[in-house]
């Protein structure tokens, strides 16, 4: 059985690459114990860090709310287990340049005894759309595709636009990630019943479900539940296998043959774009009352000795995990935490996993390529840039760091796909120069702003201290006034004072 | 061919002659040319550069009296566009040491509480009522120094901010 692929809109460029997936998707998911101890780090998601609100030696059970958002956007932190919380301290996490970030540390009893469930909600179609969506907040869900933004205020914005589609991304384009296709083959009842949930809470009528072509059971498994449900709401959807459909704007673009515009968002043009894991999370949280503790993650590449999808806590440790595949083979040389095209290298496996983590990849050998040699504008990587921009004239722009041209050209529409990398014939590293650039861009955007607040409260303080100047001149003038007016007859009075002190002498 | 070289010769005299006039008598619009300058200006209001705030040095650099080469905390970077917005040429920077990007730090258990920092504080930073502690507002500190020589008890330290 298979989903039509035929009223696609069009995708410029992108690359058909090797999936390599098979390798892990072999295997059904196992279940990874909960380890001796859970690293989870306050900040999991786009937007301000969660604050704790558990103390040192605090015992919590699996599902507790330990750490708070704050802030405008942000999500909470739940316990993944029971146990007692030992520390909350710096832990190195999966960032660039090994950077660390405050983690909660909790040490489990091993009894991975639950929180209690207040009270048994209503069932979810009878609750307002807006109830459902502070519930939603309260479950710690974030987009699980990757971008971990904080799903409830991704809703709450949505709701504010005029939508038409959900769409839910199943695509998982990137090479070696297969967590969504193992999740749709043996979760798909959760991963359709949030997108009911989901269609309920912004009141729509129209779901696609968006697989690629290169995962038929997955699309199976889908087509029968998806009977099973008789919901004529929730319509399958085959694109075809090219990186990187499954970003968020590609997809829109591949499903509605519409454009996201430039530094605008999907539901700007009517379309809400949800990971299949979100939905499933979401379903996992309303129907079944249990918050994102956990999450299925890849572990896969030829330094695993055997590759497969596990569901482990939140806060395991990636050598937990390696140790639970078998080790790393002999041959293990570098260790990536996500995909092989936006992943990110980390140099030490104490590292916990975090609801961004999708995939753990571990190489036999560095993915370098070759030395870096000049660029001869050969335009390839025009051709295969999926948001149409000009590489290598940005790599120009980059380079002199002329920030005013690259804002011109659309720096800021960059996805980061590494698609540009991937085929040039210099082995510029493009992706990495652009990301660099970008930061660039957000700092002098953000010194300018700090400039601007400066000037304004400069401002404001001279006025002030002019006014207060004024106030005391006017003053001062007033007693002048007086004092002159009392004069005389004081000076008089003063005088007379004088002569009685000295008659008294 | 004479006569036309004699006619563009005389247009391009007159051309000259109107636009030196010009140049001369006209008054050089300047009230938009200080607010373009104070733009590129860091806005720390650290008077380093001599005058008492981003907007007079601003106006002092308009009106040809200050160099464009005294802002230390903008740095180089500040001077090239400083060049670039009025056709001058870059100079390197008076201060050798550019500033750092940082903050005052008040150490809250020395503070005395004599409200002199919090007058020197060109942008508000500082709240704090006489004799008792005072604190810096992080986030609006622009890193002047202008408190530290104020303060009688030297409880006032710059912290690098990154």
């Amino acid at each position: 059985m298979t989903a039509p692929t035929y009223d696609l809109g069009k995708l410029h460029g992108g690359l058909r690459l090797e999936g390599r997936k098979t390798e892990a998707t072999r295997e059904p998911i196992y279940r990874v114990p909960v380890p001796a101890q859970l690293i989870l780090p306050i900040s999991q998601h786009v937007g301000d860090d969660a604050q704790p609100v558990v103390g040192i030696g605090e015992r919590v059970l699996k599902g507790q709310l330990i750490a708070e958002p704050d802030g405008t956007l942000g999500a909470p932190v739940h316990a993944s287990s029971s146990g007692k919380v030992v520390a909350i301290e710096p832990w190195p996490v999966a960032r660039r340049f090994g950077a660390k970030a405050p983690c909660i540390v909790i040490e489990c009893d091993g009894e991975d005894t639950p929180i209690e469930r207040a009270e048994t909600p209503p069932p979810y179609n009878t609750l307002p759309p807006d109830v459902l969506l502070a519930m939603i907040l309260q479950g710690g869900i974030v987009g699980l595709g990757g971008a971990v933004f904080p799903t409830a205020q991704k809703l709450m914005q949505a709701v504010t636009c005029e939508l038409e589609y959900l769409i839910l991304n199943g695509v998982e384009c990137e090479p070696y990630i297969s967590c969504d296709d193992v999740l749709m083959r043996e979760h798909a009842h959760q991963v359709l019943g949030g997108a009911q949930i989901l269609m309920h809470a912004l009141s729509l009528n129209v779901g696609y479900v968006v697989v690629e072509s290169d995962k038929p059971e997955a699309i199976q498994r889908l087509a029968e539940v998806m009977s099973e449900l008789n919901d004529d709401r929730l319509v399958l959807k085959q694109v075809p296998t090219i990186y990187p459909s499954g970003g968020e704007d590609q997809l829109v673009q591949l499903v509605t043959n519409l454009e996201v515009p430039s530094g605008g968002l999907p539901t700007d043009i009517g379309c809400l774009v949800q990971n299949v894991g979100t939905a499933a999370a979401i379903y996992d949280w309303i129907i079944d009352h249990e918050p994102l503790v956990s999450r299925i993650t890849t572990i896969t590449g030829d330094g695993i000795a055997q590759p497969m999808n596990v569901e482990a806590r939140l806060g395991t440790t990636v050598a937990d995990i390696v140790n639970f595949a078998g080790g790393y083979t002999d041959r293990a040389q570098q260790l990536i935490i996500g995909g092989p095209m936006t992943g990110k290298s980390v140099t030490i496996d104490e590292v916990p996993i975090v609801k961004a983590t999708n995939c753990i990849l571990v190489l036999s050998e560095p993915a370098t390529i070759g030395d870096e040699r000049p660029c001869i504008r050969c335009g390839e990587c025009a051709e295969v840039c999926p948001i149409q921009l000009l590489p290598q004239q940005l790599f120009w722009y980059a380079c002199a760091d002329n920030e005013a041209k690259l804002r011109e050209h659309g720096l800021i529409d960059c996805i980061e796909c590494g698609c540009c990398d991937l085929v040039c014939p210099s082995h510029i590293p493009l992706t990495a120069d652009f990301r660099k650039a970008k930061g660039r861009i957000q700092e002098l955007a953000d010194e300018k702003a700090r400039a601007e607040r400066a000037r304004q409260r400069f401002e404001a303080r001279n006025q002030r201290l002019e006014k207060e100047q004024q106030d005391r001149d006017r003053e001062l003038a007033g007693q002048k006034e007086a004092a002159k007016q009392a004069g005389p007859a004081a000076i008089a009075e003063i005088l007379k004072r004088k002569q009685q002190g000295s008659e008294d002498d | 061919m004479w006569p036309a070289v004699l006619t563009i010769a005389l247009i391009a005299l007159l051309a000259g002659l109107a636009l030196s006039y010009a140049y001369r008598s006209l008054p050089p619009e300047t009230s938009g040319l200080v607010e373009r300058v104070n733009e590129l200006l860091p806005q720390t209001q650290c008077a380093q550069c001599g005058y008492p705030g981003c907007r007079p040095y601003a106006a002092a650099v308009v009106a040809g009296s200050a160099g464009i080469n005294l802002c230390a905390p903008g740095g180089e970077e500040t001077v090239r566009r400083l060049a670039d917005l009025l056709g001058k040429d870059v100079l390197p920077l008076a201060e050798a040491t550019p500033l750092q990007r940082a903050v005052a730090i008040i150490d809250e258990n020395r503070c005395i509480g004599c409200t002199h920092c919090r007058s020197a504080c060109p942008v508000d930073a500082i709240v704090g009522a006489h004799q008792l502690m005072h604190t810096v507002i992080a986030a609006e500190c622009t890193g002047c120094e202008l408190c530290v020589a104020p303060c009688p008890v030297d409880c006032i330290s710059m912290r690098s901010s990154g």
